[in-house]
């Protein structure tokens, strides 16, 4: 499996990194390195296989509807890197 | 050429529980921005999701409801996107496996046809945040209240055509949750929000064409502007040898039109994949009997128990069901005054005129059910007249008291005593000589007519307190003679 | 005295030989002295430490205490610490500072341990040598040119150079268990579910799980025993009692069957790892237990496996680092678009942004069954192999990593070699079982260690054979040049 830069550009835009070009490049070769490894996995026939999608054999536990949270805006906001009344700022969305 | 059109809708109801799905945070409307945001709200790192059982009991309530398939087992997915009013770059959501399969509505159209539509699925699902655009200087403020509000997805089949049909279908989708109290049905709130999936095709043709997603509906009226809009623009494109373009578009309900979005998630690669922090949800018969046994009863039968219990017409039946408070505020009053079909006239004419004209929700109302029921009561009982009753509501609506009370401190109350309407006929009938003799002299058929002259006069003179059935009786007996 | 263990100097701080603050003094001494060399905090919280340790031997002397009061630990930076930075080892948290406390930490502070600071660590817990912190790398005490294993690395080095008592780890693939290997200590990790990961910065859900790191499986039993528990706040807590670890120490390992992974002692183990493990498993033999044979026929794509799982519950995790609500945000960003991108590949470092675009590729539309589906399935056979092997075992073993602890750099260019560091340890955290690395014999003057691993919830069973092996051997009780 090979990767290439534009292969790269197009995941890039999905996980929101920006890379430089020559990073572009360097990753599609690690990348394919690792999805090579990652190839192993096709020695093993899984057709009839349940998937595991977690290793615990629980069922969701379920809380009471009930409000336990108060207030802390000002808390939680102390890391925010930019804040207005009470808001988070981002530049401008357009809809 | 003709068009059909095909609408199938997306409809997101805001479930009615006090906590948000994921988080104990209140899930109260109208608070100070992000003073109902905590830190699972606010996807602080290493914070867990844990599953609010009322909003699972609620998905479940409406799969009865529709008489849908609830599943044993459903699972949580990641749906993953960049976007602000989404803290986690996530919404926790259900794909592969909804905790409510396939079901069915049933609808009426105008002409009291019925039409069946298909729901294809119901799943849970955590609410956005909101986006504020006001001025912070060229920035957009973010508001994380409405974050993690649980939401029940419900997807309908493509089965409408028309934008009528998807109105009803809309609106019985409405009423059910409504009625079952899983939704508070605050639309201006944004507690109903609807998705119109919509695109036409040549009359005849066994395939769809390209679809539209109007997103983001709040009101029945847009959505029906919308979709109207919607399959003229498709029609005037196709027709103009384009083709339409799957894409999603919003209803502008200033201009009445739908504009393409600029391309929110251009790649639209959500990468779904199940949830690992949520483990699968399981679903026994105990819990579903538990749900069942609160299920409150659903429009279809109150309507149909309206008909035969209390022999309402169909047409009243539908309007008194069409929601929960309004038939509830009906039953109570009906019991009190002991005539269910002078009640119904009473709730759907007198009392709605007066919600209508003031803007007030029944619930609201000045006047309450048992303040009603006894109003009418005092019509069937023949303490008043109908065309009395009607001064003595609009004085109980203004806050001076019960029906009695208002009766009683007006001196309302209808003469009955034979012997004072007797004097009341007497005098009318001595006063106009010439009108007896006309009357007398009529051809029978134009008789009952005609007495509604004397009836008038004797009301008059008795400020509208005498009995109208006896003295009606009375003219005739001495008309007659 | 810094060279007891936790159970020695719990039992000198009852006998009111030693008292906490004490104790917590000379520990932040020996950090200030000597973590220089080996970059083992990130955070050293002296003045809050010497208010615990003043509290706890308030506590001792009302007669409130447990084993843990007033005992110094360090929590790894992936745990949210309340108004204490909380870095997870990248820039992109750098100036993060906790709103809250995770519970494994809330749940070691109400049994009276006292928090040093905070621990180097890989970014986002994702590496196995600790160069990938944003902090510099971690260097190891018993060779400073080498590294301490990763991604808990700096609690690794701190608890073997004597810097703290004990030290909070997790283990994604093998980030207690590889560190505590190449660092001669002994690491925990625990059945999946049976720490609560609230508070812990996730790397990938369904196979993260905090444990202890500490200088003998006696001292992980309470240390074990303070963090564990079930957690309303973790949909994936395990809702079951803690068992009672350390009164299991002292069962007999006669007749337990250890069975030793066939696959995992052959080729790619270095010879002199290899002797080690057999000199510890003869040493097992002696005191009683049967050695046998067992095979994990997948195990051997436990690496491939994981490479997909992780990555694509990580690209999902790191999301919520937007530069919107906490952590690193650009300059001047021209349009949302500009502050994500920038923020997220300003804060984070190589190997993050590596396992977020093989995360993303493997989730995106049309790779799903082929990736993700498909190692959920290799998954589950690897789980069955270990099912399989417990019918013939009571407790698994093997080495813990192919080799001895590599020199600095030597793996960086590569990032496949550095993931089949975690050879041996990933396939446990694909099950969701218990295992731990305890110190076999050293090789070439660096530590090696012996991995054993459980049936789901018999860590009691594991810290047991591993105590047993240590009352009757000193491989656990030697300490690097210059941190004795």
């Amino acid at each position: 499996m090979s990767l290439s830069s534009d292969d790269v550009a197009k995941i890039a835009h999905l996980a929101r990194l920006a890379l430089e070009p020559n990073e572009c490049e360097t990753l599609g070769r690690e990348l394919s390195k690792i999805l090579d490894l990652v190839a192993q996995m096709d020695e093993v026939e899984t057709a009839s296989v349940m998937p595991m999608a977690h290793p615990l054999e629980m069922a969701q536990r379920l809380r009471p509807d009930e409000v336990g949270e108060s207030d802390r805006r000002a808390r939680y906001q102390a890391n925010a890197p930019a804040v207005e009344d009470g808001l988070f700022l981002v530049p401008k969305v357009i809809e | 050429m003709q068009w059909e059109t095909v609408i199938g809708l997306e409809i997101h109801t805001q479930l009615a529980t006090c906590s948000k799905i994921f988080s104990g945070s209140s899930t109260a409307f109208g608070a100070a921005p992000n003073t109902q945001a905590s830190l699972i709200d606010l996807a602080m790192p290493g914070v867990l999701p844990v599953l609010n059982r009322d909003a699972v009991r609620m998905a479940v309530r409406f799969g009865k409801a529709i008489d849908a398939q609830v599943a044993e087992r459903s699972v949580f997915a990641r749906k993953n996107y960049f976007y602000p009013d989404l803290p986690k770059g996530y919404q926790i959501s259900q794909y592969e496996l909804p905790i409510v399969g396939e079901g069915a509505v049933e609808i009426r159209l105008e002409d009291d046809v019925c039409k069946t539509v298909g729901v294809t699925r119901a799943h849970l699902e955590e609410d956005a945040g909101k986006s504020l655009h006001e001025d912070f200087q060229g920035l957009t403020g973010i508001d994380l209240n409405r974050a993690g509000t649980p939401l029940l997805e419900i997807v309908s089949e493509p089965d409408m055509r028309s934008a009528r049909e998807a109105v009803a279908y809309a609106k019985k989708i409405y009423q059910i949750v409504t009625y079952i109290g899983i939704c508070d049905g605050n639309m201006q709130e944004g507690s109903f929000r609807m998705d119109a999936n919509v695109s036409i095709r040549p009359k005849g043709q066994a395939e769809f064409g390209t679809r539209a997603e109007l997103k983001n509906i709040n009101s029945f009226r847009f959505l029906e502007k919308a979709i109207n809009f919607e399959v003229e623009r498709q029609i005037e494109v196709l027709e103009d040898g384009g083709k339409v373009v799957q894409e999603t578009r919003l209803y502008d309900a200033n201009k009445d039109e739908t504009r393409s979005m600029r391309s929110k998630e251009e790649a639209n690669d959500y990468r779904y994949f199940p949830d690992p922090d949520l483990l699968p949800v399981e679903i026994d018969q105990a819990f579903i009997d538990e749900v069942v046994a609160e299920m409150p009863e659903l429009p279809d039968a109150r309507r149909a128990r309206f008909e035969a219990g209390y022999g309402l017409s169909a047409y009243d039946a539908d309007v008194l069901t069409s929601s929960r408070t309004q038939a509830n505020y009906f039953e109570t009053a009906a019991q009190i005054a002991g005539d269910a079909k002078l009640t119904a006239n009473w709730v759907m004419g007198e009392l709605a005129a007066a919600l209508n004209k003031t803007g007030a929700e029944i619930d609201d109302s000045p006047v309450d059910a048992p303040a009603l029921g006894q109003l009418v009561a005092r019509i069937s009982d023949n303490t008043i007249s109908g065309k009395i009753a009607k001064d003595v509501f609009a004085a109980m609506w203004e806050g001076e008291g019960s029906a009695d009370a208002v009766i009683e401190a007006k001196g309302l109350k209808q003469i009955t005593d034979s012997g004072a309407i007797e004097a009341l006929v007497d005098e009318v009938l001595a006063a106009n000589p010439g009108q007896v003799e006309n009357y007398r002299a009529a051809d029978p058929a134009k008789q009952p007519k005609m007495l509604g002259f004397f009836v008038g006069q004797i009301m008059k003179k008795s400020q509208g307190k005498a009995n109208p059935q006896q003295v009606n009786a009375l003219l005739r007996q001495k008309l007659g003679a | 005295m810094h060279d007891k263990t936790l159970t020695q100097l719990a039992a000198a701080m009852s006998a009111g030989e030693l008292s906490s603050v004490e104790l917590t003094h000379l520990m932040l001494q020996r950090i200030a002295a000597q973590d220089a060399a080996l970059n083992s905090f990130v955070s050293v919280t002296e003045e809050a430490a010497l208010a615990q340790a003043k509290v706890a031997d308030e506590r001792r002397a009302a007669g409130d205490a447990g084993p843990l009061t007033g005992i110094p630990i360090a929590h790894k930076d992936i745990f949210c610490t309340q108004d204490v930075l909380t870095s997870c080892g990248s820039r992109m948290l750098e100036n993060f500072i906790a709103p809250y406390d995770a519970t494994v930490v809330a749940n070691l502070q109400a049994a009276g341990a006292v928090m040093l600071g905070k621990t180097n660590m890989d970014e986002f817990a994702m590496g196995s040598s600790n160069e990938t912190s944003y902090f510099g790398p971690v260097r190891n005490p018993w060779d400073t040119e080498t590294v301490p294993g990763g991604s808990s690395g700096g609690s690794a080095a701190a608890v073997a150079a004597r810097l703290c008592v004990a030290a909070t780890g997790t283990d994604t693939g093998g980030s207690i268990r590889q560190p505590a290997a190449l660092t001669g200590i002994t690491g925990l990790k625990p059945t999946y579910g049976r720490c609560s990961r609230w508070g812990m910065v996730a790397f990938a859900s369904s196979l993260d799980q905090a444990g202890p790191m500490t200088r003998s499986a006696e001292d992980a039993a309470l240390m074990l025993a303070g963090m564990a528990g079930f957690d309303e706040r973790d949909s994936t807590s395990a809702q079951r009692p803690v068992d009672d670890y350390a009164a299991a120490l002292s069962n007999p390992v006669k007749g337990v069957r250890i069975g030793v992974v066939q696959e995992f002692m052959g080729e790619g183990l270095a010879a002199g790892v290899a002797s080690s493990v057999t000199a510890a498993l003869d040493e097992l033999r002696r005191l009683g237990a049967e050695i046998v044979e067992v095979s994990l026929p997948n195990a051997g794509l436990s690496v491939p496996a994981y490479y997909v799982v992780a990555p694509a519950e990580c690209s999902s995790n790191l999301a919520r680092f937007d530069g919107v609500r906490y952590g690193h945000r650009c300059a001047d960003p021209s349009d949302l678009e500009d502050l994500y991108k920038r923020s997220r590949s300003e804060g984070f470092g190589p190997e993050v942004k590596r396992r977020i675009m093989i995360g993303t590729y493997a989730l995106s539309a049309g790779y799903y069954d082929a990736y993700y589906l498909k190692a959920q399935k290799v998954r589950q056979l690897i789980a069955k192999d270990f099912r399989q092997a417990f019918e013939q075992c009571d407790v698994i073993a093997s080495p813990t990593t192919p080799d001895t602890a590599f020199r600095l750099g030597d793996k960086a260019d590569d990032p496949v070699s550095m993931y089949l560091q975690d050879i041996y340890t990933i396939a446990v955290n694909l099950a969701g079982l218990p295992a731990l690395s305890i110190p076999a014999p050293a090789s070439g003057g660096m530590p090696v260690g012996l991995q054993l691993i459980g049936e789901v919830f018999d860590e009691a069973r594991l810290l047991n054979v591993a105590h047993q092996l240590q009352s009757v051997t000193d491989w656990h009780q030697q300490a690097p040049a210059g941190f004795e």
